[in-house]
């Protein structure tokens, strides 16, 4: 066990140079640095913002239920077949047909090939679900149908999400899909998050319609107007959305001294819009964001230029916030920000140092103590604690891993653990030498016995610290990657570094009494 | 030799005694759960007005209609800790504090941390907190149960139990708020707690297989004393480095530190009087090795 090849030691020591090497890259600034790899310090540590935001899908699930009952009337239609009374309740649609029809229904929706009812094979199921309650059908979506709506709506939400905060410019935002239904968004840097989660809270969904005098329910909308005391009646019809838009940037109105949104059209947008005010005029075009009424001014001539601009008594603020949102396009559903964490610069800076601190005091302590205890083997431990600690930092280097506060808590821990192993190796030495005269011998068994003490008590902390990986979230995450790849560090430089210095110490010392105290 | 086993029925009482008291204590008064488990604001403010003081925040933050509000110095003077459930959850709670704290101190406060947990996300964070814990327990027992006689195992499993259910127990009886990185300690405290036992067992189970003659009452002694030069020197080294994280560490991760050193203190004494124990009362001895070696 004693006896190291050349070979070995020139591998042992070039791979502790190494790492020590990796590990101290990161006091270099980027750039100077012969490495360009670095440890990442989390939210908690460089300060910054984590938000994590539900989709609300219920809109979602409700427009497209809207959609089908469009769908499924014209395509019947087609097949003279009549369906009545169709209503939608609680995410069902309700609607009956003739008796003798039903079947041609029940097939239309159980077939593979539907031409309304897509069919994943993949997981044998089709979007849509027909029931024969009595009376009436029930539709509803599947379990995979859901599962597809909400993944589709997800990829639109995080392109919308992304593109709203690359617009606002923050420095390497991490945005990141959660589930099915959250995206978790990552700011660092930004110690005030209350732009950014205004610009999040906002569907920004964007409509020109018509104001309408009629009051008939069907076809018209009461919304109210932003200041959320008038009121107005609007037409159901889109003349255009927030889909048409190519550009929107805020603008002095030098005529008013007003600050508007300016915007311009695309070929479809500009050719309807064109249309709507000549033969509108003198009628009132409603501009209506997330069922509210910016404005709603006087048509006085037609826009034929595709462009036009959006008053409503914005501050510079809301206008560019408003110029943001119609650049990035609406969001498909709302988001609800369902958890947030903010950690200001300054705090985050205070935990470094005293995470610094406390590592410092705690190495030094172990040090001592380990040398007080057993002098010449107290030093090979030390030696071999701060080899580890490179290693370990080396291997967080390599991996650009994530530290947080609790995972310098978990490099701190794993330095008073750390030494568990040589302890377990010494003292078991210690009784060999009370039977064995042979210095070499006694050395070779303690290594040898004590092993599986060693490997027993290394799995269980290993397995604490896998079982928080896959459960824990954010900077508690930090801790079990530190704790977990210190187990590792720590094997290895005990049984490489630990007793390769041994071996030499005791070779040289071969006849000496009472080695180790 | 120090005669551990002296003591074993007294410290197999006063342990009972412990762990009744600490069920009782978390049945009957509960665990203070932060918001991370409870859901809720909290938000960390720094004030460079030496005059604001922790009465007046208080008297503040009621006027300010956010349902029951906790406001606490948090580390120095300066520093104070303010958490609420923000039961109406509404979205921009954190710009009116801000504007009505200026109203009233002036632009001296500076918000150092702010976290909000909807009641979905907390409701997670406790179920996946029971599940690692459960999970970890579990792994252990099944790890213990592979590398052991089921003698041993118990032995094991009654002092991770006990060390759990003790650390918890303090928890409850001082109102420390349990959050994340509690959930983190307990953890790391079932893998010390386990790690501890299974050097002493290692002990008693060579040495078993070594002296035919000497009963599991004098065996285990025998056996702690070997092991415990060991146990004192990894106990205290882990607590060293564990009272520089606790002093030194900054306040986030006080209750982290604090649990951990009540998980290594419990783990330690644990190993002693409550997993060997359960070998002398079980009576194993040299044949439960050997029939365990001849089945192999």
């Amino acid at each position: 066990m004693l006896y190291f090849s050349k070979l070995r030691i020139l591998f042992i020591s070039i791979f502790s140079f190494l790492f020590i090497l990796i590990a101290s890259s990161n006091l270099f600034k980027a750039g100077d640095s012969f490495f360009n790899k670095k440890i990442n310090l989390g939210l908690d540590l460089q300060g910054g913002s984590y938000l994590l935001l539900e989709i609300d899908n219920k809109p979602v699930i409700e427009q497209k239920l809207q959609n089908f009952t469009t769908i499924l009337r014209n395509y019947f239609k087609d097949k003279d077949i009549k369906i009545n009374n169709i209503k939608i309740i609680n995410q069902n649609i309700f609607f009956n047909v003739l008796d003798k029809n039903k079947q041609v229904v029940i097939d239309v929706f159980e077939d593979e090939n539907s031409d309304i009812n897509p069919y994943y094979p993949r997981f044998k199921s089709h979007q849509l679900i027909i029931e024969d309650v009595g009376l009436n059908f029930k539709v509803s979506f599947t379990k995979q149908g859901l599962i597809a709506l909400k993944t589709s709506s997800q990829d639109q939400a995080i392109e919308i999400v992304r593109r709203r905060i690359d617009e606002v410019g923050t420095n390497e935002p991490n945005i990141l899909k959660r589930g099915n239904n959250r995206i978790l968004v990552e700011l660092p840097g930004l110690d005030d998050p209350m732009r950014i989660k205004s610009l999040l809270g906002k569907t920004a969904n964007l409509t020109f319609r018509f104001v309408t005098n009629n009051d008939d329910s069907f076809g018209v909308d009461k919304l109210k107007y932003e200041d959320g005391v008038e009121e107005a009646y609007v037409s159901k019809r889109i003349i255009i959305s927030g889909d048409n838009l190519l550009d929107a940037q805020p603008k002095m109105d030098t005529q008013t001294n007003q600050t508007i949104v300016s915007f311009s059209l695309d070929r479809v947008g500009a050719k309807r819009f064109g249309k709507a005010t000549s033969n509108g005029i003198g009628r009132q075009l409603a501009i209506v964001l997330d069922g509210k009424i910016i404005s709603a001014p006087v048509i006085r001539d037609t826009i034929a230029s595709g462009s036009g601009q959006i008053s409503g008594g914005f501050t510079f603020q809301s206008a560019t916030d408003l110029a943001l949102l119609l650049r990035s396009g609406a969001l498909p559903a709302p988001l609800n920000i369902i958890e947030e964490r903010t950690v200001g610069p300054d705090l985050g800076q205070d935990s470094i140092n005293a995470g610094i601190i406390a590592l410092a005091i705690g190495f030094l302590l172990v040090i001592i103590f380990m040398f007080v205890k057993y002098k010449i083997f107290g030093l090979i431990t030390n030696i071999t604690l701060i080899i580890n600690l490179f290693i370990l930092l080396g291997i967080l280097t390599l991996f650009e891993a994530t530290l947080t506060l609790p995972g310098i808590a978990g490099i701190i821990l794993t330095v008073g653990m750390a030494v568990d192993a040589n302890v377990l190796i010494f003292e078991r030495i210690k009784e060999e030498l009370k039977d064995e005269k042979n210095n070499i011998l006694a050395f070779d068994s303690g290594y040898t016995k004590s092993r599986t003490a060693i490997i027993d008590a290394n799995i269980t902390t290993l397995l604490a610290a896998v079982i928080l990986f896959f459960m824990g979230s954010g900077p508690v995450k930090g801790f079990s990657v530190t704790l977990g790849v210190g187990i590792f560090t720590t094997l290895f430089s005990v049984y490489f570094i630990a007793r390769l210095l041994t071996s030499i110490y005791v070779s040289k010392n071969k006849n000496k009494e009472k080695l180790i105290q | 030799m120090i005669a551990f086993n002296k003591y074993y029925n007294h410290f197999n009482l006063f342990s009972s005694i412990l762990v009744i008291v600490s069920l009782i204590l978390l049945t009957f008064k509960g665990l203070n759960f932060g918001i991370d488990f409870k859901g809720g604001t909290l938000i960390e403010l720094r004030s460079s007005d030496s005059k604001v003081n922790v009465s007046s925040l208080r008297d503040k933050f009621s006027q300010m209609n956010l349902g029951d509000v906790s406001v606490k110095k948090f580390g120095n003077d300066t520093d104070f800790l303010i958490k609420f459930e923000n039961k109406d959850d509404k979205k921009n709670i954190i710009e009116e504090i801000k504007a009505n704290l200026e109203n009233s101190y002036g632009n001296n406060f500076n918000f150092r941390r702010v976290e909000n947990v909807g009641p979905k996300v907390s409701e997670e964070l406790l179920k996946s907190g029971v599940i690692a814990i459960s999970l970890s327990l579990a792994a252990m027992l099944f790890y213990i149960w592979i590398r052991f006689e089921w003698q041993f195992s118990l032995g094991a499993i009654l002092a991770l139990f006990h060390d759990v259910i003790v650390t918890l127990g303090v928890f409850s009886l001082f109102s420390f708020e349990i959050n994340l990185s509690i959930i983190a300690a307990v953890l790391t405290i079932v893998g010390y707690s386990m790690n501890d036992t299974v050097v002493i067992f290692d002990r008693v189970r060579e040495n078993l297989r070594k002296y035919s003659d000497i009963k599991i009452f004098e065996l285990t002694n025998i056996s702690i004393n070997e092991t415990l030069s060991r146990t004192i020197i990894t106990s205290a080294t882990t607590l060293l480095a564990l009272l520089a994280i606790y002093f030194f560490g900054g306040e986030i991760l006080k209750g982290f530190s604090l649990a951990m050193i009540l998980g290594v203190v419990f783990g330690t004494y644990s190993s002693i009087y409550i997993a060997n124990t359960v070998l002398v009362r079980l009576r194993v001895s040299q044949r439960t090795v050997l029939r365990e070696d001849d089945n192999k």
